[in-house]
């Protein structure tokens, strides 16, 4: 469901200009038909669930993108930017299981990860666990906290 | 033109430079990973300019074809990716 | 002119990042911490290009009223989304493929991945 109304709403946001007409909705529908109909996994049986269309989730989400997720892409880049001048590094990959269910909370965690400060997810494998290449390790093994901070409480509350 | 569409333009010039410069590690690279992380950054590049030209020419179809550049780059990439680890 | 001066501010640090990138691209010894300097660095510039873009077209659609900026502005935020998912994950596709085509991070203080794939490889033998 979650996909059929975004690709709903990307084709009448990308086509509006000025106003909207009902042949503009009709090709909408059907575009958005066709994009489920191709999609991988529109057999699966949570395609159809209204999950992703709760309006609480997508106000936390907003949230977590304005504040942590903001603050932290801040960050990263000022510390990337220090270690390209400076060439400081002491890189390796160690991993961690953030106990992720759904692919949708997966996917917001591993790119978080890749966009804040030291941290990559090179690979996720079928038990949910991370595995993540760090630029500067403070410790062998990690825990959540030092890798991501609070972005594994904040998936957790938003796709859980 | 106003001003700051003098300095879209300026900007998307340094752009175009930058992906010049980025050649270097895209012929070098010594591994192909290496190339490949050049040609995403290029991908980038290339669709922020073509936002910025958006804006320069007043045209709102260039913006399209940023949005339209970046998922196709997106799937080359991924593909490249399979390729890579022996899926295709 | 004064539109001009803020766009000016938002363009100079995507330039600035953007360099950083790139200068990133030949600094760091191995295929994953260039990931990093890459990734992390080019979409913060191409961000801020985005965000140059929409208070450009924000201030010329208060100012003018006409619509055409307004759909610039859509336009761009849209942009602005695919851009924000599409490019961490490609990065996590190519070091995942670069790590199972056999490169591996070459100063490394540790290498859990690694270690796991062999455990599976001797498993399976």
């Amino acid at each position: 469901m979650f996909a059929f109304v975004m690709s709903f709403f990307v084709y009448l946001l990308l086509s509006w200009s000025g106003s909207i007409s009902i042949q503009e909705v009709t090709i909408a529908l059907l575009v958005a038909v066709a994009v489920v109909s191709v999609a991988s996994g529109s057999s699966r049986p949570g395609f159809w669930s209204l999950r992703g269309l709760d309006p609480r989730r997508w106000w936390l989400f907003l949230r977590y993108v304005c504040g942590p997720f903001a603050v932290g892409l801040t960050l990263a880049n000022w510390d990337v930017a220090k270690r390209v001048i400076t060439g400081e590094i002491n890189p390796g990959i160690v991993k961690f299981n953030p106990r992720l269910k759904t692919d949708m909370g997966r996917m917001m965690l591993a790119n978080s990860i890749t966009l804040t400060p030291g941290t990559l997810t090179v690979d996720i494998d079928d038990d949910g666990v991370f595995y993540v290449h760090a630029i500067n390790l403070t410790s062998l093994a990690p825990t959540e906290q030092d890798i991501c901070g609070t972005f594994g409480q904040w998936t957790r509350r938003i796709t859980g | 033109m106003s001003a700051s569409q003098y300095l879209f333009a300026g900007t998307a010039l340094v752009m175009a430079v930058l992906i010049v410069a980025l050649l270097g590690r895209l012929i070098a690279g010594p591994t192909i990973p290496d190339r490949l992380v050049a040609l995403d950054t290029v991908n980038t590049l290339v669709s922020g300019i073509m936002l910025l030209l958006g804006a320069v020419y007043d045209a709102v179809v260039m913006v399209d074809v940023a949005i339209v550049y970046m998922a196709l780059s997106f799937v080359s990439t991924l593909y490249f990716a399979r390729y890579l680890e022996g899926g295709v | 002119m004064i539109l001009g001066f803020f766009v000016g501010l938002l363009l100079l640090v995507s330039l600035f990042f953007n360099c950083l990138g790139v200068v990133s691209l030949y600094r760091f010894p191995d295929v994953y911490t260039r990931l990093h300097g890459a990734t992390k660095c080019s979409t913060f510039g191409t961000l801020f290009v985005v965000f140059g873009l929409l208070l450009y077209s924000f201030a010329r659609f208060m100012g003018e009223g006409e619509l055409r900026f307004l759909v610039l502005f859509i336009h761009v935020v849209v942009g602005g989304i695919v851009l924000l998912i599409s490019n961490p994950t490609g990065a996590h596709a190519l070091a995942r493929a670069a790590h199972r085509s056999g490169i591996l991070p070459e100063p490394s203080a540790i290498d859990v991945l690694e270690e796991a794939e062999k455990r599976k490889r001797e498993a399976a033998a």
